[in-house]
């Protein structure tokens, strides 16, 4: 039988709680239990970055964290960043710049870029690369994602 | 109107706010309710015969529904593919490639799905596996294919798939004229496409047919095979084409979802199977090649004859592999003239992935030959690399293939910017080096588009268009050429796209057609509404239609102007309704052409680079990298430069870093993100600049060209000509790998 867990924690500010799979990860319950589907499933090994949440203030790949340990914590994924629908300024710089191209892996980046401004809100250009190294963009906009977060820096609210 | 977001605005892109919120959903996102998860069986080598597959313990899993096998298809197996129809629905009593699926589970759940997998016991007998050229072609060499399923012809009992010859003028005669021959050969190794997004397919039977969801860049191709897969009439098929997560040509053409339309059809509900990264690696790559160049030329550089024997390494089926070797090889020559040409290419088979193409469809391959041979002889008859290129390219509307399209931009002006741009000929510090090397590619040469537009009451539009949007930003061009003839606002359109029901045929989303093929067919499209517009009013004024013009929004009687908008409320009336266009584009076959048609256009890039290699350790950072594209007319600058930058970058990392590897046995040993490297943040360019060409001269709406494989064409001979330059070291397999530079550099006399 399944072992399953009762997982509790915040997801964008909303509380909620679920039966989980005790060996699922934070990437599948946040898809699969909660169904937010912003945060994208590609290499599941940690390199490609397509997953990456703000956990408790910290980026990280949901598909390597265990969704268990995440009980109790405070997660932001890209559907966290507009709660209004009004876009934030990094989600606004991104569209400015034409930094999403296929799309696929923007989530990924600006959960990155955030909790890089939210550390460091005037970063270099290199400060930028270093932050975004782990996540993959084939399109290679990666100028444009370096000019959209400079263009952000500074007006994200933490 | 350009401050309404019409042409040549920097337009936001259209599906931009879903790309930023995490609302966009590509296929994975999609819910269908009652869905039934799939996974693959597959086996741990290439070549295999299978002699038994157990799937007992799997099925009395409970929430497996079943274990489909090549038995519980339809005899004898369907086969299907782009070019040649030999592809099977599933492996039909023996693998011929490392992932190539024995079964599938359907379940409850994916990890049901994944527990059942492991528990479907397959008996099977490894075979020798071909994964070389040199094996491929060895006189006592395996058989890829049963010649049974072969077209007949000469190689049919070989592994040599298709074989072209194409030239002009005599070579053999041109080669006694030459001051200088030189002759080399270049390896370009097989990669992969590496989409963020893997692939991803849902079916679900839908009363008397089928819906079926794929990732796919050309969703009417797939309607049709899977229609004639299932035997169900077209109409019966409904493709959903979510906008592909990135796709870079290997999403093109029909993969599983044949398998997972007849699991869904079993199922009697929908059925989706996600790929893994790695099940996506072993869905498709891109072709190797090894490309056997002699160039000839007189002592100042001129051009005398090319001889090309070009080779390229595709999978079990034939899949796109042998247009990729023809539509690449012919145009092995380039830009340039050289009065005799011959070209012998070859598609071969082998035990490894299909082969889609991948941005730039065999032009890479050939061209980093084709440059680096002729840096090789301009080193040798001591003329400057820039000099040679500029001395031999042909000029505005002089033909470089006879009987071809002929030059159709001042390409001169390309590499003259680059050039500038890169300060050629200023000196470099020790340890560093320049390069400069030119692509061309022909555009599409068929092609068949349809759009629908219809302009609603207010003065909005909704505009239909069968491409796929993957990044190229496609719905914000056909937009904007909207936008642009009906004289509104950008965002009052809206771009319909990615269903086969609902949206008219669009042959595909390839070749950087769409803003051409499918942007001529927008833009007709209005050009009907603006007929319509102008009958009307003509009637409803009892003037002549010839009294009346309308362009770029603004209709005109005499020395009156209207708006678009205000002409369609008056047209339309108290009884409100809409005014619909239907606009074409067609490219036609030409059967006597060696391509089947001519290029529609050229694409044409010059890339020139400046790097330094560390010669402890053989590294190369591309210190400055040049890009410019003759583009007709930047229709959406930002769109234009996203997509060259992206190509520059990509084509970087396919000079230094990419490259699939294979095991003794065929397995592919490098699968996945860990293993595979392609460019991240911190393996940029430290200067990259791109630049556009615009003469407004190509035959897509306000002159515009097809833009997207752009530097990507040349990157690599402009690359290793810029570490030849620093070092002295001559290397002529890819990629230029840190041991493979440091090892060159060693053995360098």
């Amino acid at each position: 039988m399944t072992e399953t867990f009762h997982l509790e924690l915040t997801v964008n500010g909303r509380p909620r709680s679920v039966d989980i799979v005790a060996s699922h990860t934070l990437l599948d319950v946040l898809r699969d239990d909660v169904g937010l589907t912003g945060t994208k499933e590609c290499c599941v090994v940690g390199e490609c970055g397509a997953c990456t949440v703000i956990v408790d203030g910290k980026p990280i790949n949901s598909c390597l964290m265990l969704a268990a340990e995440a009980d109790g914590a405070e997660v932001l994924t890209v559907e966290g960043l507009a709660p209004e629908g009004r876009l934030d300024a990094l989600q606004q710089a991104f569209l400015d710049t034409g930094a999403a191209q296929c799309g696929f892996c923007i989530p990924g980046q600006l959960m990155s870029a955030r909790a890089l401004l939210q550390r460091s809100p005037h970063p270099t250009p290199e400060e930028i690369n270093e932050a975004l190294a782990g996540n993959l963009c084939r399109c290679a906009g990666y100028e444009q994602i370096r000019a959209a977060v400079l263009a952000a820096a500074g007006e994200v609210q933490s | 109107m350009k401050d309404q977001g019409g042409i040549g605005a920097r337009a936001h892109r259209i599906g931009g706010v879903g790309r930023v919120t995490g609302a966009q959903q590509y296929v994975a996102d999609i819910p269908v309710a009652d869905v039934l998860h799939a996974k693959l069986v597959t086996l741990d080598c290439a070549h295999a015969r299978i002699v038994s597959i157990d799937k007992s313990a799997a099925e009395a899993l409970p929430g497996v529904h079943f274990v489909m096998t090549a038995d519980d298809l339809p005899k004898p197996m369907p086969r299907f593919g782009p070019e040649y129809q030999d592809r099977p629905v599933m492996a039909d009593g023996e693998t011929k490639y490392h992932g190539e699926a024995v079964a599938a589970v359907v379940a409850d759940t994916k990890d049901l799905a994944e527990e059942a997998v492991r528990l479907v016991k397959v008996e099977y007998e490894v075979l020798p596996a071909i994964h070389s050229l040199e094996a491929a072609l060895a006189p006592d060499a395996v058989l890829v294919q049963d010649p049974a399923i072969r077209r007949p012809g000469p190689n049919v009992d070989s592994n040599i798939l298709s074989e072209y010859h194409f030239g002009w003028g005599d070579v053999d005669a041109a080669a006694k004229e030459a001051d200088i021959v030189v002759e080399h050969t270049y390896d370009w190794p097989s990669q992969t496409q590496f989409a963020i997004e893997p692939h991803g397919f849902i079916a679900a039977p839908d009363d008397d047919g089928i819906v079926v969801w794929s990732s796919i860049q050309h969703p009417y191709q797939l309607q049709k095979t899977v229609a004639k897969v299932l035997g169900l009439p077209m109409a019966k098929v409904r493709v959903f084409a979510p906008d592909p997560g990135g796709a870079f040509g290997g999403k093109q053409h029909t993969k599983l979802e044949p398998l997972v339309a007849f699991l869904a059809l079993r199922a009697g509900r929908p059925v989706r199977l996600i790929l893994t990264l790695e099940e996506a690696f072993q869905a498709v790559r891109r072709t190797g090649a090894r490309i056997k160049v002699r160039t000839g030329i007189k002592r100042d550089g001129t051009l005398v004859f090319q001889d090309f024997e070009n080779h390229f390494l595709i999978g079990c089926y034939a899949d796109t592999g042998d247009r990729v070797s023809a539509k690449g090889s012919f145009l092995s020559a380039g830009p340039y003239r050289t009065p005799a040409v011959r070209i012998v290419s070859r598609s071969i088979l082998s035990h490894t992935t299909p082969t889609h193409p991948m941005r730039g469809f065999g032009i890479p391959q050939v061209t980093w030959a084709r440059e680096s041979n002729l840096d090789e002889a301009a080193i040798a008859a001591g003329v400057d690399r820039l000099e040679i290129r500029l001395k031999n390219l042909v000029k505005y509307g002089e033909e470089h293939v006879p009987g071809d399209t002929p030059a159709d931009g001042d390409w001169a002006q390309t590499v003259r910017k680059a050039a500038a741009e890169i300060k050629w000929g200023t000196p470099l510090p020790q340890g560093q080096g320049r390069g400069i090397a030119i692509g061309v590619k022909s555009g599409p040469t068929t092609g068949l588009s349809y759009s629908t537009v219809r302009f609603l009451a207010d003065g909005s539009a909704i505009v239909f268009s069968g491409t796929s949007d993957m990044g190229q930003g496609a719905r914000t061009i056909y937009a904007q050429i909207v936008a642009e003839e009906l004289g509104i606002s950008l965002d009052c359109v809206a771009v319909v796209m990615g269903d086969t029901a609902v949206v008219p045929y669009d042959q595909q989303t390839s070749a950087s057609r769409s803003s051409v093929l499918m942007g001529n067919a927008v833009l007709n499209a209005c050009r009907d509404i603006q007929r319509k517009l102008r009958a009307r009013i003509a009637e409803m004024e009892e003037i002549a239609d010839a009294a009346i013009t309308i362009d770029r929004g603004v209709m005109r009687i005499a020395d009156r102007e209207e708006p678009l908008p205000v002409v369609l409320a008056r047209v339309l009336g108290r009884m409100g309704g809409e005014v619909v266009g239907n606009g074409e584009a067609r490219k036609d076959a030409i059967a006597e052409h060696p391509l089947g048609g001519t290029a529609l256009f050229f694409e044409f890039n010059c890339t020139a680079v400046d790097v330094a290699v560390d010669e402890e350790t053989g590294e190369t950072t591309v210190l400055k990298q040049i890009t410019v594209g003759d583009v007709g007319f930047a229709l959406n600058p930002v769109q234009v430069t996203g997509q060259d930058e992206g190509a520059a970058i990509m084509g970087m990392g396919q000079t230094l870093m990419e490259h699939l590897i294979w095991g003794p046995d065929g397995r592919t040993r490098n699968l996945g993100a860990i293993d595979y490297r392609i460019p991240t943040s911190l393996d940029l360019p430290k200067e990259l600049h791109s630049f556009s060409i615009e003469n407004a001269d190509g035959p897509g709406p306000y002159g515009v060209k097809g833009i997207s494989e752009g530097s990507l064409l040349c990157t690599a001979p402009a690359i290793a000509a810029a570490v030849r330059d620093a070092t002295g070291a001559v290397i002529r397999d890819l990629p230029l790998s840190p041991e493979r530079v440091w090892r060159a550099l060693k053995e360098r006399t």
